[in-house]
């Protein structure tokens, strides 16, 4: 796999050794240990999206506080198009506080002024 | 006439950057001009993460990396003057600009910072056979409609280049419900970031077919289809190789152009590797007075890279302004050797305010396991070794401007491992 910690890209080879432990190979700093770990075991993404704006045609773009799991990506994206935000938004504001049990909170990336 | 110390072309992060720099480094009337309704440039349709990782050692989005930028302006007080679109930059400075709120303006600019960023190659630069239906985007395009107009492109999407862009937009498309085919890349490598290839195409298993290319559009009024075939070694498409794709919508993600038409009216020399003007390492283009940082002097990755060369260009900026520019300093040139492309400054001021100096360049192809270095004649001001170089992630060092001293001239260059350090 390709470790995307950082643009270097290393090429990790992760295996079980004799012990049943994850080996990581490839890998040129301790993220890349971990991601590689991390990949196999638990993948998680920062999922970004849109959201409607009541009374204004340029959605609010938002993001999820912490990375959730791979699998619940289309999960996370079906309730945050549900959702409609009311002006006026500022970076950070809380659009959903936990989505989809994941205990992560769907977060606003923009301002939004009053209509 | 309108005097300012230090006129800045462009808001978007390069222009930030420079005038806050410039500001910093005293400068009182410093003005930002852009085009755009509001400041942040082309960060903010970048709704995606992965911002700021060098700069603020956090992951942002495009449009929250652009509102730290923002928020400093505003809080120095630095005016940026938008729907203003500037017509002509003259050798001595005085740049004209109109705007619906204030018409014709003619600024006389002691400095002017040139960070007018880049474009994307359009379809029209590809020739490829076929109609001319409706359903033909450039990624960038595609990437204002959904994340800023709210607007779908399509439903069925073949995506042609593989560049960052392209990559993104391939995951934003499927996230907002599109089917994504494939996306075609003529070279044999992509020219997009490791992280977006895995977190892009193969999250979603959207295939990533290399030599390959769209030989033809279908459709009348709106695409139908495209025919995709293999290329060989040469980029000729392989006779038998066809694969049709029926969709409604190609998407062009193949190459960034720096937008310097300013630059030429202002009499600036531009490169024709980088496209931008050939700077030193002040970001002074050869207009005295005249700096270019960010996309529109050669096209970068990171935009944390260009936040840093732009505080530069600012900053030596502000000097010109306040001080009328260093006089004639002994310029180093720099160029490219083997593997190495378009080699950022392409001259070095025997005499800088900055200590450091900062170097940048594109590998010309893919090399594994290899060298690249710094030169001058026998001496080797610096090597860095690399498992991978590839065209799409650029290579960069600082270097202490003291190795410099007393050189005729550098040259950057790749050396494969087989040859010993």
């Amino acid at each position: 796999m390709i470790c995307i910690g950082c643009p270097m890209g290393c090429v990790l080879t992760v295996s079980r050794d004799g012990n049943g432990e994850l080996q990581v190979e490839g890998a040129t700093c301790g993220r890349g240990k971990a991601y590689g770990i991390k990949e196999m075991t638990a993948p998680e993404r920062t999922v970004t999206a849109l959201v409607r704006v009541e009374g204004c045609r340029q959605p609010l773009c938002v993001k999820t506080a912490k990375p959730v799991p791979k699998g619940k990506i289309f999960e996370v994206l079906e309730s945050i198009k549900a959702v409609t935000a009311v002006p006026p938004v500022n970076i950070g504001d809380v659009v959903i506080p936990d989505v989809c049990g994941t205990g992560v909170a769907v977060v606003a990336t923009r301002y939004v002024r009053r209509g | 006439m309108i005097e300012v110390e230090v006129l800045v072309v462009g808001a978007g992060p390069a222009g930030l950057a420079a005038a806050i720099a410039a500001r910093e480094a005293g400068c009182s009337k410093v003005l930002i001009l852009e085009r755009d309704d509001a400041p942040g440039g082309i960060l903010q349709q970048c709704i995606h993460p992965g911002f700021g990782l060098h700069r603020f050692k956090e992951e942002l989005t495009g449009p929250e990396y652009a509102q730290r930028f923002i928020d400093r302006v505003n809080a120095e007080n630095i005016p940026v003057q938008c729907r203003t679109m500037v017509l002509d930059i003259s050798q001595d400075r005085k740049v004209t600009a109109v705007s619906p709120e204030n018409g014709v303006q003619v600024f006389s600019a002691k400095a002017v910072v040139l960070a007018m960023g880049c474009r994307e190659r359009p379809r029209g630069a590809l020739m490829i056979p076929g109609t001319r239906p409706a359903g033909v985007y450039t990624a960038g395009t595609a990437q204002r409609l959904v994340n800023m107009e709210g607007l779908m492109p399509g439903k069925r999407v073949v995506v042609l280049g593989s560049g960052d862009i392209g990559l993104i937009m391939s995951r934003r498309m499927t996230f907002q419900g599109a089917k994504v085919l494939a996306c075609v890349e003529l070279m044999p490598y992509s020219s997009g970031l490791k992280r977006n290839i895995v977190q892009c195409l193969d999250d979603f298993g959207i295939p990533l077919l290399l030599s390959h290319t769209v030989t033809k559009i279908h459709g009348r009024e709106r695409v139908e289809g495209v025919t995709v075939m293999r290329v060989d070694e040469r980029r000729v498409p392989v006779p038998g190789s066809e694969q049709y794709f029926e969709c409604d919508t190609l998407m062009l993600s193949v190459g960034l152009i720096p937008e310097n038409e300013l630059s030429l009216k202002a009499g600036v020399k531009l490169s024709p590797v980088t496209g931008g003007p050939e700077v030193d390492d002040s970001m002074q283009t050869g207009v005295p007075g005249v700096f270019a940082c960010g996309n529109v002097l050669h096209v970068h990755d990171l935009v944390d890279y260009v936040s840093l060369e732009s505080e530069t260009a600012g900053r030596a900026a502000a000097a010109f302004a306040l001080g009328g520019g260093a006089g004639d300093v002994k310029k180093i040139p720099v160029s490219d050797g083997f593997g190495v492309r378009g080699c950022v400054p392409q001259e070095i001021s025997a005499a800088g305010s900055d200590d450091k100096v900062a170097l940048s360049f594109r590998p010309a192809g893919v090399y594994r396991k290899a060298w690249w270095r710094v030169r001058s004649g026998d001496k080797v001001l610096h090597k860095q070794f690399a498992m991978i170089l590839t065209p799409g992630e650029s290579q960069r060092v600082e270097l202490n401007r003291k190795l410099f001293e007393g050189l005729d001239g550098v040259v950057v260059e790749v050396v494969q491992s087989e040859e010993k350090q």
